[in-house]
């Protein structure tokens, strides 16, 4: 039963962070239609930013909370930047191109950011500042840290942030009306274009969040870290029934809760036959089994075929 | 028949034929490193037709297609070599790895074809790591296929006595054993390249076609579509595997390393970079996205020391970047790639000219 708590508390704050990142492909694909196959590079270079910004605050004394929080909006300010960037040199011009035509830039400027930062920040593993409290708490048997804590409440506030955005305001009134019909919305006035780019700078911006609460997770960070956590975070999205917002939220917090479970009962679900270095795979099957049940995802809704 | 006797198309297919002789002995000259380089285009050639079946013809979107390539030298390397004590003749192994790939593939598209476009993309990605995690795991409890260490000393292929992997004398002519099996990859891509042609403009071709322009449309004028999908799916799966059985022989070691999702992205971006569905655009693609790194590999750290009298700057990063950026300024110019066919081309200039 503790194995049981415990385990569902580590899913719940990897799922948070699924969830976070899963929002930024789930609103790209939502207005565009269009998998942004660099955003868990963008992810990886927030990560590395607040390493640089706040490992440097630190060392010239500054006290942990303002280097942590200057460290945040570096790597705030530079996905925004990033994500601005991506739309306007990989996906604009391309707008009317056919369908695998942006993937391929995707994948370009995805293997391009990994090289730059392969060049500014090297080949190794680095470590994470110690900028997040280290309490460790108790609860019915099981243990959680300050960290853990800290990255549900933040991802909590966030995803409330981003409902009241797209929901509360007259931007995200354009941003819902353009990923009914781009066409329509331009129509009424909405500047498709401004709309697109702040879809890629918001979901940039969740995504430097993510990549603060994994550097302070797993204390450690390196150039490739992105590829695996977008491909994550995207299989949440899709398990969510992707461009639904809620469903990228509840998507990622399930992948993340299903993973720790199946990494915790694998070994005694089959007499030890498989352990826990499967947990990756479960992401993947899960999304299958959802798929082949519900083909547009747990909450996606069922589009019509058109002709 | 007629168009062959063509005198300029048979002069055409000469000179081609030519080129391909004396392109293993030209490239021998800069190293037998480059012999490899251009058995590799040849080899990337292979899987990007394959690949394009699938995407190009039927329109499905695939981004695991690494999978049957890995299912494909696996199966080589367990039954060639001393890991289980095999030793098996390469005629026997490519086709069962061509059989047991096309399995997979029906048994990976038989429940989720159904699923439109980006589902069906991510469906297959994870099939494609499912895969590698399995591959790269199972050395425990029962040592299948020794985990991240990979299989080593895979037999070259062979016939007789007469082996791919060392050189020897053929009319007074040496011949290295990477041009050797560069003969032997030019063969089979061409048998690939006049199966793709021929299936092109065949009834399943037309079918596949119809899919992928609509597949509702298609459905109605009685193309069990269901059928016609796996049936591009298992095809290009069976290449795949085919092409992973040489790629074990030629290299006498897999690992589950060569078989991860970078992979299958990057024989994606040869079929979409060369032009989608051409054939002749697809064999550009593979030749140049394979070529291109290598040219990198070799150009980046001299011209540097020529320009800046010292290499500033880490060369293979810098030849990925270079890489990346190629990418990316390709798509933007030519959006339709490189070589697109003729209709492609066509129907993009008409969806331009309405939008505008």
């Amino acid at each position: 039963m503790e194995i049981l708590l415990q385990q569902l508390i580590n899913g719940l704050v990897q799922g948070s962070i699924y969830a976070l990142v899963a929002l930024g492909y789930t609103m790209v694909y939502g207005i565009m239609g269009l998998i942004n196959f660099a955003h868990g590079e963008v992810v990886m270079i927030g990560t590395l930013v607040t390493i640089s910004v706040a490992g440097l605050l630190l060392k010239l004394g500054l006290p942990v909370a303002l280097a942590g929080g200057a460290g945040l909006l570096a790597a705030v300010a530079v996905c925004m930047a990033l994500g601005w960037g991506l739309e306007r040199i990989a996906y604009r011009p391309l707008r009317n191109a056919p369908r695998l035509t942006p993937l391929i830039t995707a994948i370009g400027m995805s293997i391009v950011l990994q090289n730059v930062a392969m060049l500014v920040w090297g080949r190794n593993y680095l470590t994470f500042p110690a900028i997040a409290p280290k309490a460790q708490f108790e609860f019915a048997g099981a243990s959680f840290t300050a960290v853990q804590v800290m990255i549900v409440l933040v991802s909590a506030l966030t995803m409330a942030g981003l409902l009241v955005l797209i929901y509360r305001t007259r931007l995200g009134m354009a941003m819902r009306a353009t990923s009914q019909n781009p066409q329509v919305a331009s129509l009424m006035g909405v500047n498709v274009n401004r709309v697109i780019a702040a879809a890629f700078v918001i979901g940039s911006a969740l995504g430097a969040v993510a990549g603060v609460m994994v550097g302070s997770y797993y204390e450690i960070a390196h150039y490739q870290m992105g590829f695996m956590l977008g491909l994550k975070a995207f299989t949440a999205a899709v398990l969510g029934g992707i461009g639904n917002l809620a469903g990228a939220m509840a998507g990622g917090v399930l992948l993340g809760i299903i993973e720790a479970l199946g990494a915790g009962y694998i070994g005694d679900l089959t007499g030890g036959f498989l352990g826990s270095h499967y947990q990756d795979i479960f992401a993947f099957i899960v999304l299958i089994g959802v798929l082949m049940f519900r083909p547009s995802g747990l909450f996606g809704e069922k589009t019509g075929d058109r002709a | 028949m007629a168009k062959w006797l063509n005198p300029r198309s048979a002069l055409g297919l000469a000179l081609i034929a030519a080129v391909l002789v004396a392109l293993p002995f030209v490239a021998a000259l800069g190293g037998q490193a480059w012999v490899r380089i251009v058995n590799f285009a040849i080899l990337y050639v292979f899987l990007a037709l394959g690949l394009n079946i699938v995407v190009g013809f039927a329109g499905l979107l695939d981004l695991g297609y690494i999978a049957f390539y890995a299912v494909g030298a696996y199966v080589y390397a367990l039954l060639a070599s001393p890991h289980f004590g095999l030793h098996l003749p390469f005629w026997a192994i490519l086709p069962i790895g061509a059989v047991l790939a096309c399995g997979f593939g029906v048994a990976l598209g038989s429940p989720t074809l159904k699923l439109r476009g980006d589902y069906l993309a991510i469906v297959t990605l994870g099939f494609g790591e499912i895969i590698r995690i399995f591959l790269n795991n199972l050395n425990a409890p029962v040592n299948i296929t020794n985990g991240a260490q990979g299989v080593t000393l895979i037999d070259p292929i062979a016939v007789g006595g007469f082996k791919f992997s060392a050189a020897s004398q053929i009319f007074g002519l040496t011949v290295s054993g990477p041009q050797k099996y560069y003969f032997f990859l030019v063969a089979l891509a061409l048998l690939v390249i006049v199966i793709n042609l021929r299936l092109q403009h065949s009834r399943i071709g037309r079918a596949w076609q119809a899919i992928r322009e609509d597949e509702i449309a298609a459905k109605a004028i009685g193309i069990n579509t269901r059928n016609i999908k796996l049936l591009a799916f298992a095809m290009g799966a069976s290449f795949g595997g085919i092409a992973g059985g040489i790629f074990s022989a030629m290299q006498g070691f897999v690992s589950p390393e060569s078989f991860s999702l970078i992979e299958s992205v990057m024989v994606l971006a040869m079929v979409v970079l060369g032009g989608m569905g051409h054939i002749p655009g697809v064999i550009l693609g593979a030749v140049l996205l394979t070529v291109l790194p290598e040219v990198l590999r070799y150009g980046v750290g001299p011209i540097q020391q020529v320009v800046f009298g010292k290499v500033l700057v880490d060369p293979e990063s810098l030849r990925m970047l270079i890489f990346g950026l190629a990418l990316v300024l390709v798509m933007r110019w030519k959006p339709a790639g490189l070589w697109p066919s003729p209709e492609r081309r066509r129907e993009l200039a008409e969806t331009r000219a309405e939008k505008l």
